[in-house]
């Protein structure tokens, strides 16, 4: 446990904004762009803008998420760190499931943060806001445990980081579908169920890519 | 504690189409070291890496008493941080005791591990293997880059493991001075 809590506070200091590992603020910046562009591409019609602006934040909060993955696990990889950790009797899976909860603190209420701003700027209402914010608490572990899966499976690939951009979006679509659905119709059931999917990925995560990283260990 | 032991029995080893090495068969018992030898591509990393059970052998099984500690070409150090820092990482999960002063490291720990030469990273790499206290040490090519007062530290510090009952196996292709180092030419076990 002691070992667990002392990798968690690598990653944290690896990945969090700021952090040693750098580019932690670009998802961030990336979402705050894109809140910022959408009024100038579609005009300046409050009313349009009230009524898609809570899709808009969507979008560019699942784009942001592919950010970071290239960054997730790879030079982890190639500096052998995996290799020393299982040497260690320390399994994938416990490695994964910390790096799964720093990836979210670095990028999950940061995003949240920033979509302060971004509903100003898109002059969303207050009950919208709420809708994007509870929406972007259940729906972020979902992104980051999906981007985690993808960051270890195409860790050995070339263009690995593409790849992972085009493989996360269809697997996000659900956690879309039901995260920004709630804002149509304004319900709890949709948050509810992008929370239920949040939680299969962050079930499934660790499983998933501790056995992935595995596999590239023999490749 | 059980006393350290590592042995291999009729290991074989395929990499990709092609069989590396079949049949190969050793056992060391406490204080043992054993440099595997030949030339590039014949298996020497391959065989670290099934002995530290990171790759699973083609056939033959690996018995192993006691933790292993492996020294490989990727130093396990963070880039970004001191070589201190990043030794400390290795330290609050091992609870040892790395050398950084026998290795010469103590004027290079406020360094950041990128602007280490090669050797340098060795140097730290065997300094977090040594601080790991695991009686198995699984070293790939240690010598790698390293000149020639630090080959001599590096012989210094497997051979004070295996005088206090450790076990060292040795993949390289230079010389290794140690007493009583067996040799295992992995040319005789090609397939």
């Amino acid at each position: 446990m002691t070992a667990l809590a002392t990798i968690l506070r690598r990653d944290l200091a690896l990945l969090i904004p700021g952090g040693r590992r750098g580019g932690a603020l670009l998802p961030v910046l990336f979402f705050l762009a894109v809140a910022m562009l959408y009024p100038f591409a579609v005009g300046p019609n409050a009313a349009l803008l009230a009524r898609t602006g809570g899709g808009v934040l969507w979008v560019a909060a699942l784009l942001a998420a592919i950010l970071p993955l290239d960054r997730l696990l790879a030079s982890d990889l190639e500096r052998g760190f995996f290799d020393q950790w299982a040497l260690r009797g320390i399994a994938e899976e416990a490695v994964v499931a910390v790096r799964l909860l720093a990836h979210w603190v670095s990028f999950g209420p940061p995003l949240m943060l920033a979509a302060l701003p971004a509903a100003a700027l898109l002059g969303l209402s207050g009950a919208t806001l709420r809708t994007v914010e509870l929406g972007l608490l259940a729906g972020t572990p979902g992104l980051a445990a999906i981007g985690l899966i993808i960051a270890a499976l195409t860790v050995g690939l070339r263009g690995g980081a593409a790849l992972g951009g085009l493989l996360m979006i269809p697997l996000a679509v659900p956690l879309l579908v039901f995260g920004a659905g709630a804002l149509s119709t304004g319900g709890t059931a949709g948050i509810a169920l992008t929370a239920a999917i949040s939680l299969l990925l962050v079930a499934i995560a660790p499983f998933a890519a501790g056995a992935a990283i595995r596999g590239a260990r023999e490749g | 504690m059980e006393p350290a032991h590592l042995a291999a029995t009729d290991l074989a080893c395929r990499r990709g189409e092609r069989v590396l090495f079949t049949g190969l068969a050793f056992a060391l018992s406490p204080g043992e070291a054993l440099q595997v030898t030949g030339r590039n591509g014949t298996g020497k990393s391959s065989l670290i890496r099934i002995l530290a059970g990171l790759l699973r052998p083609l056939a033959g099984d690996v018995e192993r008493h006691g933790a292993i500690a492996l020294v490989d070409e990727r130093p396990a150090l963070d880039g970004d941080v001191p070589l201190g820092r990043a030794l400390a990482f290795w330290t609050r999960l091992d609870g040892g005791h790395p050398p950084v002063g026998y290795l010469g490291l103590d004027e290079l720990l406020d360094v950041p591990v990128r602007y280490l030469s090669t050797g340098q990273r060795k140097r730290g790499a065997l300094a977090r293997l040594a601080g790991q206290g695991a009686p198995l040490w699984l070293l790939d090519e240690p010598l790698n880059g390293l000149d020639s007062e630090a080959v001599g530290l590096c012989e210094a510090l497997v051979a004070e493991h295996c005088a206090a009952g450790g076990i060292a196996v040795i993949a390289s292709h230079q010389p290794f001075a140690l007493p009583g180092l067996r040799s295992l030419p992995l040319a005789e076990f090609a397939p």
